[in-house]
């Protein structure tokens, strides 16, 4: 599946059941130097719009909601060290969660890349 | 400091620049200002290493003289005799061009505001103070001299020109072919200097922990002409708030509205030190019963550094706690660069006070390791 974005700059893959989500590059240049991260435990779920992670820049912390309801099932746990890596590659090896999905219907009203990137350039 | 106030927002002289250099613009303290150009991490390493120039023209620069008397002999002993109905500090004992960091008290010993009480350095000027307080605070700070000392001074405000800062190691060898008296001047003395016509107010001081000037500077042509030439040195960046912070947390100083209010004396604060021997005998402060009992047998709480031992920074509101006790909250907190670690400072039950003491830190529920710790956490850079 193509990635999907959230208009609170989560992207989210679909693979099979599983679901990756991370912030968006446009998101994480809006933060700047990220130097603290914390992901969800595999086994943590949540509904569509929870508090899911933290991400936190020199300045401010910043709340990660969950773009889909479901179950996490891998935290990615070498942010906890590397939390540069948000910025370096925030759509590939700066991912947060790995979620199950519980209703794939919630994945509809979300953008793909063209309709994303309008909603970025209107901000 | 949470800006809730609803009035329009004012712009410095130094607005257009900004936007010019890529400042991203935030409120603060009434004002537009710029909260980061490339970034806060590269902004406030290079100030360590190189010189940031700061817009602080938000700030409250004044000057408080004398209606009568002004340049005669014992000018500035009558004006800091007035002054120092409001702060705790020994003004009469500044020399010519000395500048002082104090606070205004309230009658509790409350800290209204920090401000640097500056006497001019030239002798037919005696018996006027160069004063600079707060943005967020200035109209009270003012109004509240006005009310105290007004029958016999005046206060002229000069928030109308332009304060920069230039702060960093570097900031002596740019600033010295445009002043060359910055490179007399040490630590906390200052120089009020006539250039083409214009008046320009230097202080070798700032906010930062590193080496460096706050200028005071006019509001026209010539004046603007010397930030751009300042800008189109390669030593010198734009610098923005989120840097100043990050910088003067490092430097363990306080942000006021944040470490230090009217909730807190300056024994709780742990700047004692401002109060000089003179004054504590003296004891004619507003406040004084009070913060002399508290010197005499210590305060209930006092500030201290508070150092994160994970990666998790702490923000200000984050609850101290020792085995499930509340003992102190954070009041500045977040991430500083140049030690590459979360760093924090708050206030704590005097007893855990010390150095090493281990504390738990409430970050979203959960307890997370640090201790307390001396400030602050990088050494500064004066000239002395």
């Amino acid at each position: 599946m193509t990635k999907k974005f959230t208009e609170d700059h989560e992207w989210i893959q679909l693979d099979g059941e599983i679901a990756t989500v991370g912030i968006t590059k446009y998101a994480a240049e809006q933060l700047g130097d990220v130097v603290f991260v914390e992901v969800p435990e595999a086994g943590a779920s949540f509904s569509k719009g929870d508090d899911m992670a933290v991400v936190e820049s020199v300045k401010a912390a910043s709340d990660v909601y969950a773009p889909v309801g479901g179950e996490v099932v891998d935290g990615n746990a070498a942010l906890a060290d590397a939390p540069e890596t948000v910025n370096e590659d925030p759509e590939g090896a700066g991912w947060f969660c790995k979620l199950k999905i519980s209703d794939k219907s919630e994945l509809e009203g979300l953008m793909d890349a063209d309709a994303y990137a309008k909603f970025c350039e209107g901000l | 400091m949470a800006d809730t106030d609803t009035k329009p927002l004012k712009r410095t002289a130094l607005h257009d620049v900004h936007v010019a250099h890529g400042g991203k613009m935030v409120p603060f303290a009434g004002y537009e200002m710029p909260v980061q150009f490339d970034g806060v991490k590269a902004e406030h390493l290079w100030t360590r290493a190189h010189a940031g120039l700061f817009d602080v023209s938000h700030m409250g620069p004044c000057f408080l003289f004398l209606k009568d008397g002004l340049g005669e002999p014992g000018g500035h002993e009558k004006i800091s005799a007035l002054i120092e109905r409001l702060v705790p500090s020994n003004i009469a004992g500044l020399k010519p061009g000395q500048g002082r960091l104090t606070v205004l008290l309230n009658d509790e010993g409350g800290i209204l505001d920090d401000l640097i009480i500056t006497r001019m350095s030239d002798p037919a000027l005696d018996g006027m103070l160069y004063i600079v307080v707060n943005g967020a605070v200035k109209e009270h700070d003012w109004a509240l001299m006005e009310a105290s000392l007004g029958e016999d001074t005046m206060l002229q405000r000069a928030d109308d020109r332009m304060l920069i800062a230039l702060q960093g190691p570097e900031a002596e060898a740019v600033l010295a072919p445009h002043f060359p008296e910055a490179v007399e001047l040490s630590f906390m003395r200052c120089a009020y200097i006539e250039k083409d016509s214009e008046k320009y107010m230097l202080s070798r001081c700032g906010y930062t922990g590193e080496d460096g000037f706050e200028i005071l500077v006019p509001n026209n042509k010539s004046g603007l002409e010397l930030i751009d030439d300042l800008l189109a040195d390669a030593r010198v960046k734009p610098i923005g708030l989120g840097a100043r912070d990050s910088l003067r947390l490092e430097a363990g100083l306080c942000l006021y509205g944040n470490d230090i209010d009217a909730s807190r004396t300056p024994v709780e604060a742990d700047l004692s030190w401002l109060i000089q021997k003179s004054r504590r005998e003296r004891a004619d402060f507003p406040g004084a019963e009070r913060i002399l009992h508290q010197l005499e047998n210590g305060a209930d709480s006092v500030r201290v550094g508070v150092q994160p031992l994970g990666r998790a920074p702490a923000r200000e509101g984050t609850e101290i706690q020792i085995d499930g006790e509340g003992v102190g909250v954070v009041t500045s907190g977040g991430f500083g660069p140049s030690v590459e670690r979360p760093v924090a400072m708050g206030y704590v039950t005097s007893k855990y006070a010390v150095p090493g003491t281990r504390i738990d830190l409430m970050i979203r529920g959960k307890a997370h390791d640090a201790e307390v710790c001396a400030l602050p956490f990088v050494d500064p850079n004066y000239k002395r």
